[in-house]
């Protein structure tokens, strides 16, 4: 058995645990709030956290400013213009309403 | 059957009546909405390069929605049939342009390889170099 050895007397422990009343929690306070900030301040954590996780799931979409331009000269290939000739021509006679 | 009108007569009446059934049934085959057939015969309307329909100068709203209603259908016949194809539906829609262009009636409208409307003559459409 490992004889525990306070460093100061086992009143003194005693006597500045019970100060006030309320148990004080010996933990360093650099902005006054510290780990444990209160109830509080655990909620705002908690919303902050929560938050975060709800708005990282966002997808920010933004219009062009310039108008989106298709350049027809870029994307037709004769070769395939000349392989659909038949089946284009087939689609107008079948559909003639829209055509 | 004939009854007092004779069957000379019931002959004819039926005779009428299927000429006026085929009369009826080839503007059916063309089945195009009257109004459009109208602004396309008053060249208020012409086929784009790219395959669709466009109207010329201004135009009622009304003619603008029958415009619009029949590209989104012409768009959704081009990507069904380019995707059974293996196409581009861009590339599909100005196939087709080519020979929308090509069937242009004289008097109507279509859009030249420059982007400008013309007007059909009784001579062959001026069409894009990459048609058919």
């Amino acid at each position: 058995m490992i004889t525990p050895n306070l460093t100061e007397s086992p009143s003194a422990a005693k006597r500045d645990a019970m100060s006030n009343g309320t148990p004080r929690i010996a933990v360093a306070r650099s902005n006054g709030r510290g780990r444990h900030a209160g109830r509080a301040g655990m909620a705002r954590m908690i919303l902050v956290a929560a938050s975060a996780t709800l708005l990282a799931g966002c997808i920010t979409v933004n219009a062009p400013s310039k108008p989106i331009v298709i350049e027809l000269n870029i994307k037709i290939d004769q070769n395939v213009v000349y392989s659909l000739a038949g089946d284009a021509a087939k689609t107008i006679d079948e559909n003639k309403g829209i055509f | 059957m004939a009854g007092k009108f004779g069957s000379k007569a019931l002959m004819a009446a039926m005779a009428a009546g299927i000429a006026v059934a085929a009369f009826a049934g080839s503007a059916a085959a063309q089945g195009r909405d009257p109004a459009y057939a109208a602004a396309r015969a008053a060249g208020q309307v012409g086929e784009k390069v790219d395959g669709y329909l466009g109207v010329v100068g201004g135009g009622s709203p009304d003619l603008k929605r029958i415009v619009e209603d029949i590209n989104i259908r012409r768009r959704a016949l081009y990507a069904e049939r380019a995707e059974a194809q293996h196409a581009t539906l861009e590339t599909y829609a100005f196939t087709s342009g080519c020979r929308l262009i090509a069937q242009t009636e004289p008097g109507e409208k279509y859009q030249g390889p420059d982007g400008a409307w013309l007007t059909r003559g009784s001579g062959p459409a001026v069409r894009d170099s990459r048609c058919y």
